[in-house]
């Protein structure tokens, strides 16, 4: 019996080893890629990946910048990987990530004057609202007649960002020649994490970083033990059962694609309150889209989203320094991300290296 | 000794944490026809995945006319003469019977397909084994059965000596079966070999040769046909003693639980598939219907449940009318379903079988809280049906999609049973399961009848209806046309009436079987 029990553990300890392997594997891989690349425009790899790396993670206020980049990130991705999860691509939550943005700056300004706290989670619950209801429409046209969320949502993108661009330059504009909405009052902004805690170092790093995190376990925990996140996967799995055993398929399809939004315009809210403290055209360099890869490289489990996340922003955060200490150009960082969603996405390559990599150990032993 | 054609020599295949195949050895010698006989899961289709290089073994030899081969892909089986045809067909539907069987191999010139020699390579070959079939016919305008034949012609215009049908009879009616089995011996009569996979007794008994017994990965037994019965295979293939026909007590009607009253339903293509269906099922009472599938039990099964719009008529649960219920409250007011194709309706494959045995109660107490599982409830629910039901699992967290079709089927019953309903519906509650499933859901299903309980079976299966109904309807083209007490009517009563026979014609009409490939 104990050496029954031992093999089901051992099972799931190699489907787990799988689920974090491949993502995993598809990193080093693609790093090794780009050491190629890099090494071939005639600069040094090992030197461009301590510099990314030192850039990344080399202090305290460095990390703290990772941390920056990667906290939309982690909405964005837990937004597409809920939506993934009920069997919908929500391709949009660029255009809920700008709409749950403008409703935060405009929140901020109107409500100027309450309390910090009070003011703060106004317009956290209003941004997810506004989002929710930007995916809303789309979701209510899949579950009537069955128009496809990746075009809908997608077109709601365009709508969404240009009625920004729009608002920023006209009726929302600030005094000045900057197209962008006034500065927020204090009390509207979310506090940085040196702010709070004396232990961290002082950097831009703010407590939607905090808030990301607590919401991915929130949504880990809605997948797997409530009702609601039971018939969003019993949808996405098999939607015929899922009728079958009572479960509205179109009721949830709308649920978790408002969920989704609702995630994804909190990535607004917070990049809003947390870093710019005001909106304008350029605050979102693409957050919603860079959202599904972080999604697909963490195979849709909230939990991986925190690290996948983090792994972007550190990306991001170091490029920098790669580009002045190793004279490697920034832009590269794009290529790594490129081959690091390749690779993810052909899953199947990484299994067959390590297939292969396996049965080499077994026959040698 | 006769030169054997195919010989498998101790294949063993692993698959994660199953031995699918555990030191097999079979022969095939020429112009004979073995039967492969074996529950769900016993291995038997593994082997011959082997076989036709889908799968790879990772021990034995396989040995084709004396010499050892080593077959990686279905390109070499079939170069090597080794032809099969899948459970599941892989024919290209808008495309014509011709072009299916020469895809691949079309005999052309620069390009382009020379018609005229395809067309009599085709012709020639289905009249040389007796195959008829239209060359021009599309695929998805024919009945299975001769969708399966044009599967056959294509292993055959490849050159098959060696023909592996997996599980040939599961898709057909008995008028195809018989065509069928027909086909097989002018196929052996031209000298070629049949391997016959299969978990049906009767079958093996009237076209194999020899039978090859496989039971958990295993060969155990092997016998001629002539030197055995149906009970000593099914003892060789379940390992214990079967009970065929069921005991049950007489009828003692209570209150009518069901009423469907002139239901009128149609399908997706706006057709009328259910027809003015009026019957009851009061307590203790198996109602069967019966019918060639496609005729509308389908729809009828569907609208009862709340899945598909009745265009109009009545549906009553002990007098409340559910006509218009969605499926949540069908099923809250006491209905449950265990559907004809688990796959699809009957379980999400990819959940556990914690989560499969909570499907349509999970919003429930005690399962739920505020919409919060109750983890502890579940989990103990679920073990503990496991246990009554004897699903055979290594544990409660396994992916539905990993068991074998009796246990999957057993899952389902757990979860619709566990219910306590007033009535249920089981549509196919044995298709594609072996004996012993079979005997296990009849014998639950026989429970139920005591326990009360009104049950609606829709089945295929004649020795079903048969065994376990206290009347049956039966259905054609979306009408109830006659209805039977049980023992009042022999098999071919009922197949007179299922494929289109009414009382004032007097000959049953043969060609009537196309309504098969509808709705599926």
């Amino acid at each position: 019996m104990a050496g029954k029990e031992a093999k089901r553990m051992g099972d799931r300890l190699a489907v787990a080893a799988e689920n974090v392997g491949i993502p995993f594997i598809s990193v080093l891989i693609a790093i090794a890629i780009a050491s190629v690349i890099i090494w071939i425009a005639g600069f040094d790899p090992v030197a461009a990946f301590s510099a990314l790396w030192k850039g990344a993670f080399g202090s305290g206020r460095q990390i703290g910048e990772t941390m920056l980049r990667a906290t939309p990130l982690m909405f964005t991705g837990l937004a597409v990987a809920y939506g993934f999860r009920a069997g919908l691509f929500n391709i949009g939550a660029e255009g809920q990530l700008f709409m749950g943005g403008l409703a935060a700056a405009y929140l901020g300004i109107v409500l100027a004057g309450l309390p910090a706290p009070l003011n703060i989670a106004i317009m956290l619950v209003a941004g997810a609202a506004v989002g929710a209801a930007w995916a809303f429409i789309p979701a209510l046209l899949k579950a009537k007649v069955g128009a496809h969320e990746v075009i809908t949502t997608m077109m709601f993108t365009y709508i969404g960002r240009y009625l920004v661009s729009w608002l920023v330059t006209g009726p929302l504009k600030a005094e000045g020649q900057i197209p962008q909405t006034e500065k927020l009052p204090l009390e509207s902004t979310l506090p940085r994490l040196h702010e709070v805690f004396a232990f961290f170092p002082d950097s831009r790093a703010h407590m939607g970083f905090i808030i990301a995190i607590v919401l991915a376990v929130v949504v880990w925990w809605i997948l797997k033990y409530t009702t609601l996140g039971f018939e969003a996967r019993a949808v996405g799995f098999n939607p015929w059962a899922s009728e079958n055993s009572g479960i509205s398929v179109s009721a949830t399809t709308v649920k978790a694609l408002c969920i989704s939004g609702a995630l994804a315009g909190l990535a607004g809210v917070t990049e809003v309150m947390g870093v710019h403290g005001r909106l304008f055209d350029q605050f979102s360099s693409g957050f919603g889209f860079t959202g599904i890869a972080v999604a697909l490289l963490a195979k849709n489990n909230p939990i991986g989203v925190i690290f996948a996340a983090i792994l972007f922003g550190a990306l991001s955060s170091g490029s920098g320094t790669m580009q002045l200490e190793a004279d490697v150009p920034s832009k590269l960082i794009f290529i790594i991300q490129a081959l690091i969603i390749f690779l993810v996405a052909a899953e199947q390559l990484a299994k067959w290296i390590v297939g292969r990599t396996r049965k080499g150990v077994t026959e040698s032993a | 000794m006769q030169q054997s054609l195919v010989e498998l020599r101790e294949i063993t295949k692993v698959f994660p944490g199953v031995l699918a195949n555990d030191r097999v050895s079979l022969t095939l010698g020429a112009g004979e026809i073995v039967a492969l006989l074996g529950e769900n899961g016993a291995g038997k289709t593994t082997l011959m995945n082997v076989l036709y290089g889908l799968l790879s073994a990772e021990s034995g030899e396989i040995l084709v006319d004396g010499e050892h081969v080593d077959i990686k892909s279905p390109q070499q089986a079939i170069d090597l003469g080794i032809g099969m045809v899948h459970q599941h067909f892989m024919l290209v539907e808008p495309l014509t019977v011709m072009e299916n069987i020469v895809m691949g191999i079309e005999p052309s010139k620069f390009g382009v397909i020379n018609y005229p020699a395809a067309r009599r390579a085709v012709l020639e070959i289905s009249q040389k084994y007796g195959l008829e079939v239209d060359p021009d016919a599309k695929i998805h305008d024919l009945p299975v059965g001769l969708q399966q034949r044009v599967e056959i012609l294509k292993a055959l215009y490849r050159g098959a000596r060696t023909l592996i049908l997996d599980e040939p009879t599961a898709v057909l009616t008995p008028q195809e079966v018989r065509e069928l089995f027909a086909v097989v011996r002018s196929l052996v009569n031209e000298g070629l070999s049949v391997v016959f996979i299969t978990h049906k007794l009767d079958e093996v008994l009237s076209i194999a040769d020899r039978v090859v017994v496989m039971r958990d990965g295993a060969v155990v037994g092997e016998t001629r046909s002539a030197d055995t019965d149906t009970a000593g295979l099914a003892r060789m293939m379940v390992g214990r003693d079967v009970v065929f026909r069921v005991e049950k007590d007489p009828v003692s009607c209570g209150d009518t639980v069901l009423e469907v009253d002139e239901l009128r339903v149609r399908d997706e293509r706006k057709l009328t598939a259910v027809d003015g269906v009026s019957f009851t099922v009061c307590e203790g009472e198996v109602v069967a219907i019966a019918g060639v599938s496609g005729n509308g039990q389908t729809e009828l099964v569907e609208s009862i449940m709340g899945l598909r719009r009745p265009e109009s008529g009545h549906v009553r649960l002990r007098g409340k009318d559910i006509t218009h219920a969605r499926a949540r409250q069908t099923i809250a007011a006491g209905v449950s379903h265990v559907p004809e194709d688990r796959h699809r309706r009957g379980m999400v494959l990819e959940f556990d079988l914690t989560e499969n045995m909570i499907l349509g109660d999970h919003r429930r107490r005690p399962f739920a809280k505020w919409g919060v599982f109750d983890q502890k409830v579940i989990n103990e629910t679920t073990a503990k049906r496991i246990e009554d039901y004897d699903v055979r699992t290594p544990s409660a967290r396994v992916l539905g999609s990993t068991l074998s079709g009796g246990n999957q089927q057993k899952v389902v019953l757990a979860r619709e049973l566990g219910r306590d309903p007033e009535l249920l519906i089981a549509a196919q509650p044995t298709r594609g399961l072996d004996v012993g499933a079979i005997e296990f859901v009849h014998s639950r299903i026989l429970d139920e009848r005591r326990e009360g309980k009104g049950i609606l079976l829709v089945s295929l299966e004649l020795e079903e209806v048969q065994s376990l109904a206290d009347r049956i309807l039966v259905m054609y083209k979306g009408r109830i046309v006659k209805e039977f007490a049980a023992g009042e009517a022999s098999d071919e009563d009922i197949g007179f009436y299922m494929t289109g026979g009414s009382d004032s014609s007097a000959t049953v009409d043969e060609t009537e079987s196309k309504g098969v490939t509808r709705g599926r």
